[in-house]
């Protein structure tokens, strides 16, 4: 079993038992974001009051075992094509909620054509895109939104955006296009805060994530496509401590990937 | 109601689908399974079809047979319809859909290749279609039409089948099916109601979720499912065989042919046999599953085949297979769009049979 943070344990605590999740632990590494996420999603669904009426797509990635978390209905989808399922079931449903969360190989490379046509269509599906600038599930090759210099198993000596072509900002990309509707990029990783009474942790970013995430099932059900673009760590696969990984995040990954609302066609945020 | 028409077989297949309640399409053009969405996107709207909700044009084969994927989770009828360059990159959707146990449609009007080929029909996606194509272990249904008649009357057949066993099925056209005009009586088709409350995605009020996937981690409960999947293709091996015979009772000699070679072959048997020949046709109406039975069985007085194909030899090795090594199987095979003749075909039966 892996330990949890205790500011994990508090946030957990915090949020409670939620109808949306099972009961079943999950398999993601201590430290990860995508618990975060699981768990963000999932009250946003309850808060909404829309778990009989959602179904999520589990694309290929760390995200490929979410099945065994969400107390809802599933589809599976080969690597990449998650925008495409969601596509198929809302046209003949579209009475439901669909999402799917997805990483940054899957969505900006492999699926690329998928999430891009899903935006330019408007497809009124929410795609959650975990940026962790890494291939995570496989261990650890570059990925679109590998940093210049970063090291990975297939960068071994650094990746050389002359030879490989730049980082891929997703959020730019997506928003770009006349389709889409809500577009923000966040960070899932807390920050450490000193404060006179000594060091503790912000968990501001989340709550903005978490405002977000809602903000996307809502325009969503306004006809909308969203995208989020959740930055997170991957400290084992980085080869960083966990704190110093969410530091890594929070300090060099909003450089190349800065946060921020990209799109809001229909002024969520304002209402 | 029947009513008599003259149309196209990819059109005939398009008002097959839609007379048996089609409710989703998803399209992406090639050449020459372009009339079937072309004839849907037509008939989009038309108050006649009622079910018929949702017509989209995908970027591209892999977004569309992924979106048919999405669609087919809900329980509804939802097919596409392709053609073999396209029918290669449906082969990933596919597997999915077979290792979650989908019902959905899909029709390969067959043509030339390998590679961009040409358009012109060939018969050369036998194996794709009826070993699986796809990765692992799973089966399409494929059931193999040989008149414009048939492909009317066969996109009812195939939904059904696909919603009986939860599994894929295929249509198996090609670039002659999809394209040859006829006179037909265009068939009476009932469509049939499914029930897919216990396994389709959307309404989990009152009830546990449903989980559609394809993957286990835990091998023995991976193993358990593919036991599963493969006890269902046994099952369909049992009960779904289709095949049609033409004067084998006495047959001496057999001619084992599908689709659009069937026609021809059907010409030459009642040729010879005006002439006193003891020879008859075997037309397997579903390749997968194929009738080795039949063959089998075909064998106790028929001592030689001669497989016609327009391939290079592929359902041939199912023939032998079937003949168990009781009778001579000879090939005769057209590719690149051109057709056996029935002087060519009798050559070589005189050819074969004078050996």
């Amino acid at each position: 079993m892996t330990a949890q943070l205790p500011i994990q344990e508090d946030f957990r605590k915090k949020l409670g038992k939620l109808e949306a999740l099972t009961d079943k632990p999950t398999h993601y590494c201590q430290g990860c974001e995508h618990g975060e996420l699981t768990r963000l999603i999932a009250s946003a669904i309850e808060n909404l009051g829309i778990r009989e009426k959602t179904v999520m797509i589990d694309s290929v990635g760390c995200s490929v075992l979410a099945f065994d978390y969400f107390n809802i209905d599933h589809i599976q989808s080969p690597h990449g094509r998650a925008p495409a399922i969601a596509t198929g079931l809302k046209r003949v449903r579209p009475d439901l909620a669909v999402y799917t969360v997805q990483g940054d190989g899957d969505t900006l490379a492999i699926g690329l054509l998928e999430v891009m046509y899903a935006a330019i269509r408007g497809e009124p599906i929410s795609v959650f895109l975990v940026n962790n600038a890494i291939y995570g599930m496989t261990g650890g090759q570059m990925a679109p939104t590998t940093l210049q210099g970063q090291v990975t198993t297939t960068t071994p000596y650094g990746r050389d955006v002359g030879f490989t072509g730049a980082p891929v900002d997703g959020s730019k990309l997506i928003s770009a296009i006349d389709g889409s509707a809500y577009v923000k990029r966040v960070s899932l990783a807390i920050s450490e805060l000193e404060t006179p009474k000594g060091k503790t942790y912000s968990i501001k970013n989340i709550l903005e994530a978490k405002q977000t995430i809602e903000n996307a099932f809502k325009v969503q059900m306004m006809g909308g496509f969203t995208f989020v673009e959740c930055l997170s760590s991957c400290w084992v696969n980085w080869k960083l401590p966990i704190m110093e990984a969410k530091r890594f995040v929070n300090e060099r990954l909003v450089k190349q990937y800065p946060l921020g609302t990209y799109k809001d066609k229909f002024g969520i945020e304002k209402k | 109601m029947t009513e008599r028409v003259y149309m196209k077989g990819n059109e005939a297949l398009a008002y097959g689908a839609l007379k048996a309640k089609l409710n989703a399409y998803f399209a992406y053009p090639i050449t020459p399974s372009t009339e079937i969405p072309e004839t849907l996107a037509k008939e989009f709207g038309n108050p006649e079809y009622p079910d018929f909700k949702v017509f989209l044009q995908a970027a591209s084969e892999l977004e569309a047979a992924n979106m048919v994927l999405g669609a087919a989770a809900s329980g509804v009828r939802a097919m596409t319809a392709t053609s073999s360059p396209g029918f290669s990159l449906k082969q990933e959707a596919l597997s999915y859909a077979a290792g979650m146990e989908l019902p959905l449609l899909i029709v390969n009007v067959n043509r030339g290749g390998p590679g961009l080929g040409n358009i012109a029909p060939e018969q050369g996606d036998y194996f794709q279609m009826t070993k699986g194509g796809g990765h692992g272990s799973y089966h399409l249904i494929v059931l193999a039409p040989n008149s414009v008649q048939e492909m009317a009357s066969f996109p009812k057949i195939a939904f059904d089948l696909a919603f009986k066993y939860r599994n894929p099925a295929c249509i198996a056209g090609d670039a002659f099916t999809g394209q040859l005009k006829e006179d037909i009586i265009f068939p009476r088709i009932e469509p049939t109601e499914y029930d897919v409350s216990s396994w389709a995605v959307g309404d989990a009020k009152g009830r546990e979720r449903h989980v559609l996937n394809s993957m286990n981690l835990d091998p023995e409960v991976h193993a358990k499912h593919v036991a599963h999947l493969d006890e269902k293709y046994k099952m369909i091996q049992q009960n779904e065989i289709r095949y049609e015979t033409h004067l084998t009772d006495d047959a001496e000699i057999v001619i084992a042919a599908y689709g659009i070679a069937s026609r021809i072959c059907k010409s030459v048997v009642n040729k010879l046999r005006r002439g006193g020949s003891k020879i008859g046709l075997f037309r397997p109406i579903t390749l997968w599953p194929f009738p080795y039975d039949e063959v089998r069985k075909l064998t106790e007085h028929a001592k030689r085949f001669l497989v016609v194909e327009l391939n290079t030899g592929q359902m041939v090795e199912d023939v032998r297979l079937g003949a168990e090594g009781r009778a001579r199987i000879d090939f005769l095979g057209k590719v690149g769009g051109l057709l056996p003749t029935e002087r060519e075909i009798e050559d070589k039966i005189a050819e074969t049979t004078s050996v």
